[in-house]
C-alpha cells in the first residue's frame, strides 16, 4: 500500500489517480481515531461504518469509470452544530441529545457532492459558546499537543481532530473566533470566511449576524480548497452573498511582493510576550518576502469585546428559545406548559448557555434596549468604519490570533471575563463581517503553538490566502 | 394604535352615544395572503389539509433552518398597500419573542417600527374616510387544539394537539387609525376591506375560516377630552359579531365610568353566544416581546419599478366599481343593489348583460336578486339574461313571470328566455283583460279601495295582490298600478 498523503489535496489526487483507494485512506484515519480518540475526545460521534460504506462507493465509482467529485475520498470531520441528515446533531448540549436532523446543512451536502467522507461529528462548547471546549455537556476535548491543556474553542473538537490526524480537514463555525482561536491553540490553519460567503443553512444558530462556517486544515492550501468547496450563493440563506465561490487555492502560492500589511499600533494589550515576539517575526518575514508594513490604528477595537457580549447573547437568547421541549430534543414533563419550558431548559442547558441567554434577554428588554443592544450596534458600526479607513491604506492586517497559548484545564472556567478575553483579537472581524484566518507560526510559552491572524476586508479571501501562504512558508514551509 | 390627545374626527350628534359619550374604535385586521407557499418556506399555504402535512424544517423551526422571503407575499402585501392608499417604503423584519407551543421558533417574524405600508386610508361606501396607520407582513402561528378542561383553552386542558400547517402562512396586519365612531362604521370598514382584498386577489378574507381576523380597540370619552383607556376585543368571528361586540363593550365601559369606576387597559374575549366580553388578560401581564431586527433576513426595498407595476396592474377597486355601476344603471352608489353586486364581484357581468343589449336596471336587479350564490361569473350567459330583461322591459312578460323565467335560467345555467316563457304559457295579458280583473278586485275588497281612494298608497297592495292571484301572475304589476291610478283619477 502506498503511503497515505497527509493533505486533502494530496489524498484527492492519489485516489483520483488510483494510487490508493478511498477505503485505504479512510481505514488509515479510522485507525488513528481508534488509537488516540480516548485520550483526545475530539468527537461526539464517529461515523465509522457510514464512512467505510461511503469510501467503498467512491472506489466502486472509480473502478467503474464513473465521474467523481474533486474531494472524492477526503475524510472530513464536521462540527456537531452542523445538521447531518439522519445523523445525531447535538451542539454538545443535553437539550438536543439524540436529535437526528431530517436534512443536511448546505455545507455538508456540498462536501458530500464533492466526494468528501464524513468521519464524525466533533465536540464543541455547548452551542458554540466558549473558548476552551470545556463547556461541552459531553466532556471536554483535550489538546493533542499536550493533553493537560485545552484545545481552545468553541470548535475545539474540529481543531483537535485535524491536529491529532483524525482527518486532514474539518469544518467549524466561528462567531467570535471559534475557528481561529482553537486553530492557533492546536497548531493548525483555521479560516473564518466573509459573512455571507458560506451558507449558514443547517448551522444551528448561536448569533445569526456573526456566525460563519469555515475549515480547519494542516496547510493553507487545503484550507483554501475546502473554503472553495463550501462557498458560493445558497438560496436557502437570505444573507448569502449572491456570487459563485471564488477561486482561492491559486492565491496561496502567489507571494506577497508589493502587498501592504497593516500593523495595529493601538492593539489592545494583554498578549503573552512570546505571542508578540512571533507577531514581530511574522512582520519581518513578510517584509523580507517583499511586502510593505504600514502602521494603522483601530481605535474602536477596545470596545469590540463589550459590544460582542451584548449582540451575541441577545441573538442567542432568541435563537435558543426554540429549545422548548415541544417538538424535539429533551422534554422534562411538568404540571403545565410554562413549568415544562422551565424544567426542560433548566435541565437541558449548561451554565454558560444560561448565562448568555439571561444576558441577552436583559439586553433586549424594554427600557434597556437602547442602553445595551442599541449602543452595541453603534459600536459595531464604528468598528466597521475603523476597518474601512484602515483598508484604504493596507491590503490585510496582521494580529495575534489569541493573546495566550493553550492553557491548562480549569484555568479560566471560574472566570468568564478571563475566558472571554481569549477572543479579544478575533471578535472584531466577526462584528465587521470580514474574513480572517489563523496560521501557525512557531511556539510560545510551554512550547505550545502560536497562531498569527490575517484579517482582510469583505470578500478579501484571495489576498488573505496570499499572506497566509507566505506566513506558512516563513514558519517552516508547507507540511 | 396611537392615542391622539384629541380626536380629529368628531362624531356627529346622531353618532354620539347616550349621555354625551363618544365611541372611539380602531381596528386591527389580520388577513392570510392567498399565496401558493408560506412566507418563509416552500411548503404549501393551503387551508384544510391533514394536520402537519404542509411542514418543513423552516416551518417547524428546526435548528439551523433559515427563512427566505416569499416574493409573491411581498407583491400581495404591496397590492394591499396600494389599494389602501399607503406609502410603500423600504422596510425590515423584526423578531417578536414569546413562548407559545404553536409558535415553533418561540419568536414570530414580523415588522415593527419600519413596516412595508404606512399612512393610508380607506373611504367607506357611506363616504367617511378612515385612516390606515400601517399594513405590515408577518407570519402566522400554528393552531392548537386543547383537549379536556372546561374552557377549551390551554389552561386546565388535559393535553393539546398542534397543527403546524398554518405556521408560517403569510399575514398582513392592517391597523386602522382610531377614526371609527360607530359600530356601523366598523362593520362597513371590515366589509369594504374584505371586498377590496377579494378584488385585488390578496386574500379570500373569510372571517369564518380565520383567513380574516378582526380585533377591535374600543374606548369611550367625552368629546374635547383625552381618549379613554381602551380595551382590545378578540374572538370576533363575523361582521355582525363585530357590531354587537363594540356596542356591548361601549355600554360596559360607559356603565363603569358612569358609576364612578375606571377602565383597565386589557384584552377582552367576545363570547358570541353570551353576547358579552370577558377579561382575557390585563396589560400588566403583557409580554415584553424584546423586538430586535431579524438577523436572518436582509432589508426589503421594493424597487420603484416594482411598486409602479403593482400600481398599474391593480384591478378596479370596489369604490370605482360602484361609481361605474351607478353610472350604468342610475342607481345610487350607496344603494343596496349596487353595493351588494360589487361586493360579489358581479359588476362586470351586469356590464356584459348591458353590452349584450340588455336593460341596465333590470340586469342589476336580476343579478342582485337571482345570483346571490353565483359568484363573480354566473353560469347564465350574459346574452340569455339580456333577452329576459328586454322581454320584461317591452311588457312581453310581467315582473312575476320574468322572475319565474329567471329561476329557470339560473337552474339550467342559461337558456332561451322567450322559449321558456312560451313553454310556461306566459304571454302578456292584454290591457282590457287586466282592467276587468282590477274592477273585480275592487268589487271584492271595497274597504281597501276606499282607503286607497282616500290616499293610503299602502292599501293598493291588497288590490294588486288580488289581480295577481286572479291572473296567476301574468298581469304586469306596473300596468295594474297604472289602471288603479287612472280609476282614482
Amino acid at each position: 500500500m502506498a503511503t497515505i498523503p497527509t493533505t486533502a489535496s494530496g489524498i484527492a489526487a492519489a485516489i483520483a489517480s488510483k494510487q490508493i483507494t478511498a477505503r485505504e485512506v479512510i481505514d488509515s484515519y479510522l485507525a488513528q481515531i481508534t488509537a488516540r480518540e480516548t485520550d483526545i475526545h475530539a468527537f461526539n460521534l464517529v461515523t465509522a461504518d457510514a464512512a467505510r460504506a461511503h469510501a467503498d462507493a467512491i472506489d466502486a465509482d472509480i473502478a467503474a469509470g464513473r465521474p467523481i467529485g474533486p474531494l472524492a475520498g477526503v475524510p472530513i470531520a464536521i462540527k456537531d452544530n452542523l445538521c447531518t441528515h439522519g445523523v445525531e446533531t447535538t451542539c454538545s448540549s443535553k437539550i438536543l441529545e439524540g436529535w437526528k436532523p431530517p436534512y443536511d446543512a448546505t455545507v455538508v451536502s456540498r462536501l458530500r457532492d464533492a466526494g468528501a467522507i464524513m468521519v464524525g461529528k466533533t465536540n464543541l462548547d455547548e452551542f458554540a459558546m466558549g473558548s476552551s471546549t470545556e463547556n461541552s455537556a459531553f466532556g471536554p476535548t483535550r489538546n493533542p499537543l499536550d493533553t493537560s491543556r485545552v484545545p481552545g474553542g468553541s470548535s475545539g473538537g474540529s481543531a483537535a481532530a485535524v491536529a491529532a490526524g483524525f482527518a486532514p480537514v474539518s469544518l467549524g463555525s466561528d462567531t467570535g473566533g471559534s475557528i481561529r482561536q482553537p486553530a492557533a491553540m492546536c497548531g493548525v490553519v483555521g479560516v473564518k470566511p466573509t459573512y455571507g460567503l458560506v451558507s449558514r443553512y443547517g448551522l444551528c444558530a448561536y448569533a445569526s449576524s456573526l456566525d460563519q462556517v469555515g475549515p480547519f486544515a494542516t496547510t493553507v492550501a487545503d484550507a483554501a480548497l475546502i473554503t472553495e468547496a463550501i462557498a458560493g450563493h445558497d438560496a436557502m440563506d437570505s444573507t448569502s452573498i449572491p456570487q459563485p465561490a471564488p477561486a482561492l487555492v491559486a492565491s496561496v502560492s502567489q507571494g506577497v511582493a508589493g502587498m501592504r500589511i497593516g500593523r495595529v499600533t493601538d492593539l489592545p494589550a494583554g498578549a503573552e510576550p512570546e505571542v508578540i515576539a512571533r507577531l514581530n517575526e511574522a512582520f519581518a518575514a513578510l517584509e523580507a518576502a517583499g511586502a510593505t508594513i504600514v502602521d494603522i490604528t483601530l481605535p474602536s477595537l477596545s470596545y469590540a469585546l463589550t459590544a460582542y457580549y451584548l449582540i451575541a447573547p441577545a441573538e442567542a437568547s432568541s435563537n435558543l428559545a426554540r429549545y422548548d421541549g415541544v417538538r424535539y430534543g429533551l422534554r422534562v414533563n411538568a404540571v403545565d406548559t410554562n413549568s415544562m419550558y422551565g424544567a426542560t431548559r433548566a435541565a437541558g442547558f449548561g451554565d454558560e448557555v444560561k448565562r448568555r441567554i439571561m444576558l441577552g434577554t436583559y439586553a433586549l428588554s424594554a427600557g434597556y434596549y437602547d442602553a445595551y443592544y442599541g449602543k452595541a450596534l453603534k459600536v459595531r458600526r464604528l468598528i466597521a468604519e475603523d476597518f474601512e479607513r484602515a483598508y484604504a491604506q493596507v491590503d490585510v492586517i496582521l494580529t495575534p490570533t489569541s493573546p495566550v497559548v493553550a492553557f491548562p484545564f480549569g484555568d479560566k472556567v471560574d472566570d468568564p471575563m478571563a475566558m472571554y478575553l481569549c477572543d479579544i483579537y478575533t471578535i472584531p472581524t466577526n462584528l465587521a463581517g470580514h474574513p480572517a484566518m489563523s496560521v501557525p507560526f512557531g511556539t510560545g510559552a510551554h512550547g505550545m503553538p502560536v497562531g498569527i491572524q490575517v484579517l482582510a476586508p469583505a470578500l478579501g479571501e484571495a489576498p488573505m490566502f496570499r499572506v497566509g501562504g507566505a506566513l506558512e512558508n516563513a514558519a517552516g514551509g508547507a507540511k | 394604535m396611537t392615542q391622539d390627545p384629541l380626536s380629529s374626527i368628531i362624531a356627529t350628534s346622531e353618532q354620539m352615544l347616550e349621555g354625551g359619550w363618544e365611541l372611539i374604535v380602531g381596528l386591527e385586521v389580520h388577513v392570510e395572503l392567498a399565496t401558493k407557499t408560506k412566507l418563509f418556506s416552500g411548503s404549501p399555504n393551503h387551508f384544510g389539509d391533514e394536520p402537519n402535512t404542509n411542514i418543513d424544517p423552516v416551518t417547524l423551526g428546526l435548528p439551523g433552518a433559515l427563512p427566505v422571503l416569499n416574493k409573491q407575499a411581498v407583491e400581495l402585501a404591496m397590492r394591499i398597500g396600494v389599494a389602501l392608499n399607503c406609502s410603500i417604503q423600504p422596510c425590515i423584519f423584526h423578531r417578536k419573542n414569546y413562548f407559545y407551543p404553536d409558535m415553533p421558533k418561540a419568536y414570530q417574524i414580523s415588522q415593527y417600527d419600519i413596516p412595508l405600508n404606512i399612512d393610508g386610508f380607506l373611504v367607506l361606501p357611506s363616504g367617511t374616510r378612515i385612516g390606515v396607520e400601517r399594513a405590515h407582513l408577518e407570519e402566522d402561528t400554528g393552531k392548537s387544539t386543547h383537549v379536556g378542561g372546561a374552557t377549551g383553552r390551554i389552561h386546565g386542558s388535559d393535553y393539546s394537539l398542534i397543527d403546524f400547517n398554518r405556521a408560517g402562512v403569510p399575514l398582513v396586519e392592517i391597523v386602522s387609525r382610531p377614526d371609527i365612531r360607530t359600530s356601523e362604521h366598523a362593520k362597513e370598514y371590515v366589509a369594504e376591506l374584505r371586498a377590496i382584498l377579494e378584488v385585488i386577489g390578496a386574500s379570500d378574507a373569510k372571517m369564518e375560516e380565520g383567513s380574516m381576523r378582526v380585533d377591535a380597540n374600543v374606548s369611550v370619552h367625552k368629546p374635547g377630552t383625552m381618549f379613554g383607556t381602551r380595551c382590545e376585543i378578540k374572538n370576533v368571528n363575523s361582521i355582525r359579531a363585530l357590531g354587537r361586540a363594540i356596542d356591548y363593550e361601549a355600554r360596559r365601559q360607559i356603565d363603569v365610568l358612569d358609576s364612578g369606576g375606571t377602565i383597565r387597559q386589557e384584552t377582552r374575549h367576545w363570547d358570541d353566544a353570551e353576547g358579552r366580553t370577558h377579561t382575557l388578560r390585563v396589560k400588566e401581564d403583557a409580554d415584553d416581546y424584546r423586538y430586535f431586527p431579524e438577523p436572518d433576513l436582509v432589508p426589503l426595498a421594493p424597487s420603484a419599478e416594482w411598486v409602479q407595476a403593482v400600481r398599474d396592474n391593480l384591478p378596479m377597486l370596489p369604490a370605482a366599481r360602484r361609481t361605474a355601476l351607478s353610472a350604468l344603471t342610475g342607481y345610487d352608489t350607496q344603494s343596496e343593489a349596487v353595493i351588494v353586486v360589487v361586493e360579489r364581484g358581479q359588476h362586470d357581468y351586469v356590464q356584459a348583460v348591458v353590452d349584450a343589449g340588455g336593460d341596465a336596471v333590470r340586469a342589476l336587479i336580476y343579478v342582485q336578486q337571482g345570483f346571490a350564490d353565483a359568484g363573480p361569473v354566473p353560469a347564465v350567459p350574459a346574452a340569455d339574461l339580456a333577452k329576459l330583461t328586454v322581454l320584461e322591459r317591452d311588457a312581453k312578460l310581467s315582473a312575476t313571470q320574468a322572475k319565474t323565467v329567471l329561476a329557470e335560467l339560473v337552474e339550467h345555467g342559461g337558456g332561451d328566455a322567450a322559449a321558456i316563457a312560451a313553454a310556461k304559457g306566459f304571454e302578456a295579458m292584454d290591457t282590457s283583460a287586466v282592467e276587468a280583473m282590477v274592477d273585480e278586485a275592487i268589487a271584492a275588497d271595497p274597504g281597501a279601495w276606499a282607503k286607497y281612494m282616500a290616499g293610503d298608497e299602502k292599501a293598493s297592495g291588497a288590490i294588486v295582490g288580488r289581480v295577481m292571484k286572479a291572473s296567476q301572475g301574468k298581469a304586469d304589476g306596473k300596468i295594474v298600478t297604472a289602471i288603479m291610478q287612472s280609476r282614482r283619477g
